[in-house]
């Protein structure tokens, strides 16, 4: 984007910068927009995923009831006894959603899970329906967790986005806009002296020679009546000035 | 940008758990616990003898530590360290409330949806029943 003008001069006019602040106001705008229609979704998804992982919970405990019932209520001894390190963990990465990068999580296994449950006399099977059940609690929970850390995200990102928004609209374009006025109002101003000063010069020129002319005619009218009358022509002409004296204090 | 906070891509991280016993229980035996050389867990079983203030620090402790990436409460626990789980405000480790066996879901509580109860005017999520 180009900063500098032609002539070396690193100043940006007020024109270009007001120009990219209506532009930039414009496209963050959009992006507003766009980032509310995502973070709309995202809330929709959370609050039906909250629902289903409700519901498989309820699955879930019900199953794990059910193998301790078999089982003989010993299992959560044994479990606690056999916890080393998480086969079941999550890798986390960045999704760019809308000019926005978004963290998403996906539950993966590692390494084999203890299958030592072997202080366990019956309920083998049960324990492994608990077992599945719970994974795929797992499952729903790591999609919601994304969902949650996504939605607290965009929610971030379009309070900051609002904000220069708001900043553009109400901070720095009116203060570019006034700026430009005022400077459009000097100069014409200026403009206007410049005019005032050239007509009144204009004026003070014409009445000089309207003055001249006149007094031309006086001087003519002057000389045909003391000729006709028999006056002198210098006092004809004395007369004449001391009147337009007088005539002169009346105009200025 | 306009996200400041850098959300680290992480390979390998944890799930932990502040819950009541059984839920504890269900997901070791899905193989999400982890104890390491120092016997330091990613869980806590919350059962009558629990503190206010064990929960509070496991919750810290959970939230601060590089290795976790979800944290699961339930929600009857996330209710007695409700302003903790409330003012908590980074992405990650994402704190998420489950329900227990004695405690059913309730998203009226829920410190997510809460957040969010003021875009709903008619149909509030947070009101159903």
């Amino acid at each position: 984007m180009h900063l500098f003008n032609n002539h070396g001069n690193s100043f940006p006019s007020l024109l270009f910068l007001l120009k990219i602040a209506t532009r930039g106001h414009a496209l963050l705008k959009k992006k507003s927009d766009a980032l509310t229609v995502q973070f709309r979704q995202i809330l929709k998804k959370i609050v039906s995923s909250k629902e289903s992982m409700g519901e498989i919970m309820k699955t879930s405990s019900f199953s794990l009831t059910e193998a301790k019932y078999v089982a003989g209520g010993n299992i959560k001894h044994v479990v606690l006894e056999n916890v080393h390190t998480a086969s079941l963990k999550v890798r986390s990465r960045q999704e760019n959603v809308a000019g926005v990068k978004l963290p998403k999580f996906e539950y993966f296994t590692e390494g084999e899970t203890k299958n030592d449950l072997t202080g366990l006399a019956r309920g083998g099977q049960q324990v492994q329906q608990c077992r599945v059940a719970y994974v795929k609690a797992i499952e729903v929970l790591v999609e919601l967790a994304s969902l949650q850390t996504s939605f607290l995200t965009l929610d971030e990102a379009i309070k900051t986005t609002n904000r220069r928004v708001n900043a553009l609209e109400n901070v720095v374009k009116p203060r570019l806009e006034n700026t430009i006025s005022y400077i459009k109002g000097e100069l014409d101003e200026l403009e206007r002296e410049d005019f005032f000063r050239l007509k009144k010069i204009q004026g003070y020129k014409k009445r000089e020679i309207e003055k001249q002319l006149a007094s031309a005619k006086e001087f003519e009218f002057a000389e045909k009546d003391s000729s006709q009358k028999g006056i002198s022509r210098n006092s004809a002409h004395n007369l004449l000035s001391a009147g337009r004296e007088k005539d002169e204090d009346i105009i200025f | 940008m306009a996200n400041r906070v850098q959300i680290p891509t992480n390979n390998s991280a944890l799930i932990a758990m502040i819950a009541d016993e059984d839920t504890v229980v269900g997901f070791l035996l899905a193989g999400v616990g982890n104890v390491d050389l120092r016997r330091k867990t990613n869980y806590l079983i919350v059962d009558s003898k629990t503190t206010v203030k064990q929960i509070e620090e496991a919750f810290k402790e959970f939230t601060t530590r590089t290795d976790i990436a979800v944290v699961l409460i339930s929600q009857y626990v996330a209710n007695m360290v409700r302003f903790l789980v409330d003012s908590y405000n980074k992405p990650i480790p994402a704190i998420l409330e489950i329900p227990s066996k004695n405690h059913p879901y309730d998203p009226a509580h829920d410190s997510i949806l809460s957040r969010v109860k003021h875009l709903f005017s008619t149909e509030s999520v947070a009101s159903r029943h």
